[in-house]
């Protein structure tokens, strides 16, 4: 049997890659850009997309490689097999509100660096949406 | 020219809308719902099986015992009193989806249920990405176990809402320090419910069993 180890999962496993994947957070999320972008293409009449820019927080427990990785995988043969997803990561950020502070974590280590409080609100990482499309236009 | 589209569309994946669909279903039947998660062998199954032995008798648990390939530890949950248990043989992979549980709940009759126990598969990363519908997580952790894992795998102990430090009996017979792996974790989670205890001695027992009577939701008598 061979191992696969899949991104994102850290065990590798004896299964096929091809049952994998319907486990798989990256495969679910590349499936709800296509839709929420073919919908656009069809609501604006778009031209061929060329980018499609993507936001993802680092605390949205999403692997970027996956990801691409699986939107390729699944527009191959359709109208978007020559668009670029384009990941954009945020990193985290954060807030105390015990003192005010504003901080990047690091670590996922969640206490004020300032005032040792545990008492802070993340205010950038846990984002996962579509930022914008770019598309071609000829004339 | 290259012309941008703003397009502001939040992705969810298909397992956060099953596993909302759950938790509606749960909350809709005054059920409370944990999802036990922690390395292999740290004691979920044993601190079930305490458990069910203490409350079996008042309150309606349902249990699902996920595990990569045998049933083991839904028999032991059974041995032990558990009248509704089902496995989730995952075939391989390393944690339970909201799907798996979708599809065994089925079989439950959530008019009686106070209770649902989901053990998952033994494994600190994958678990933590995949929401059950639950309404915490309990994080274990052992004493025989190295006392950095909070640090290891913070996602994990960012996520839950409970950690239980299990075989304090054992404490002191290698170089895990409690006191150290309670500030990790609380520098992770600072509003996380840390209880100690130990499954084979029975100490510190009561006060996860107080903790978890003082959650359940439907209106029922507790028999000692
Ligand atoms: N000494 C000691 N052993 C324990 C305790 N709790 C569980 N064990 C043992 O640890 C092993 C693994 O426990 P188990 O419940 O199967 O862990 P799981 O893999 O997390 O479900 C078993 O041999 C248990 O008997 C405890 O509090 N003290
Ligand atoms: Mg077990
Ligand atoms: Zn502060």
């Amino acid at each position: 049997m061979t191992q696969i180890l899949i991104p994102g999962c850290s065990i590798p496993s004896a299964m096929s890659l091809f049952q994998r994947k319907d486990v798989m957070h990256e495969l679910a999320i590349a499936q709800s850009i296509i839709t929420a972008v073919d919908g656009e293409v069809a609501r604006q009449s778009l031209p061929p997309v060329t980018r499609i820019v993507v936001r993802v927080g680092a605390l949205s427990d999403i692997v970027p490689d996956a990801l691409v990785f699986n939107f390729e995988a699944i527009t191959q043969d359709t109208q978007f097999a020559q668009t670029k997803l384009v990941i954009e990561e945020v990193d985290v950020k954060a807030h105390c509100k015990a003192c005010g502070h504003k901080f990047a974590i690091e670590n996922l280590f969640f206490l004020c660096p300032k005032c040792d409080s545990g008492q802070v609100e993340v205010t950038q990482g846990e984002e996962l949406h579509i930022a914008y499309l770019e598309v071609d236009d000829f004339n | 020219m290259p012309r941008q589209i703003p397009l502001k569309e939040k992705l969810t994946s298909e397992n956060d809308r099953l596993a909302a669909q759950i938790r509606e279903q749960l909350q809709q039947h005054e059920i409370f719902a944990l999802n036990f998660v922690s390395s292999p062998g740290s004691g979920k199954t044993s601190l079930l099986e305490k458990t069910i032995a203490a409350l079996g008798n008042s309150l309606e648990i349902g249990l699902i015992a996920g595990d990569v390939q045998t049933e083991n530890d839904a028999e032991r949950l059974t041995r032990a009193g558990g009248r509704m248990v089902r496995p989730i043989v995952t075939g391989g992979a390393c944690h339970l989806d909201a799907k798996m549980i979708t599809r065994v709940l089925s079989e439950f009759n959530l008019e009686t249920l106070d209770l649902l126990f989901i053990e998952n598969v033994g494994n600190l990363v994958c678990p933590s990405s995949f929401d059950l519908g639950e309404d915490m997580k309990v994080v274990l952790i052992s004493t025989t176990e190295g006392d950095d894992k909070p640090l290891k795998y913070p996602g994990m102990f960012r996520r839950s809402s409970v950690m239980v430090v299990n075989k304090i009996d054992l404490l002191g017979t290698s170089d895990f320090d409690l006191e150290r792996v309670k500030k990790h974790a609380r520098q992770i989670n600072a509003d996380l419910d840390i209880l100690e205890l130990s499954c084979r001695t029975g100490d510190g027992l009561d006060t996860w069993l107080q903790w978890l009577q003082r959650r359940v939701r439907k209106n029922r008598p507790i028999v000692a």
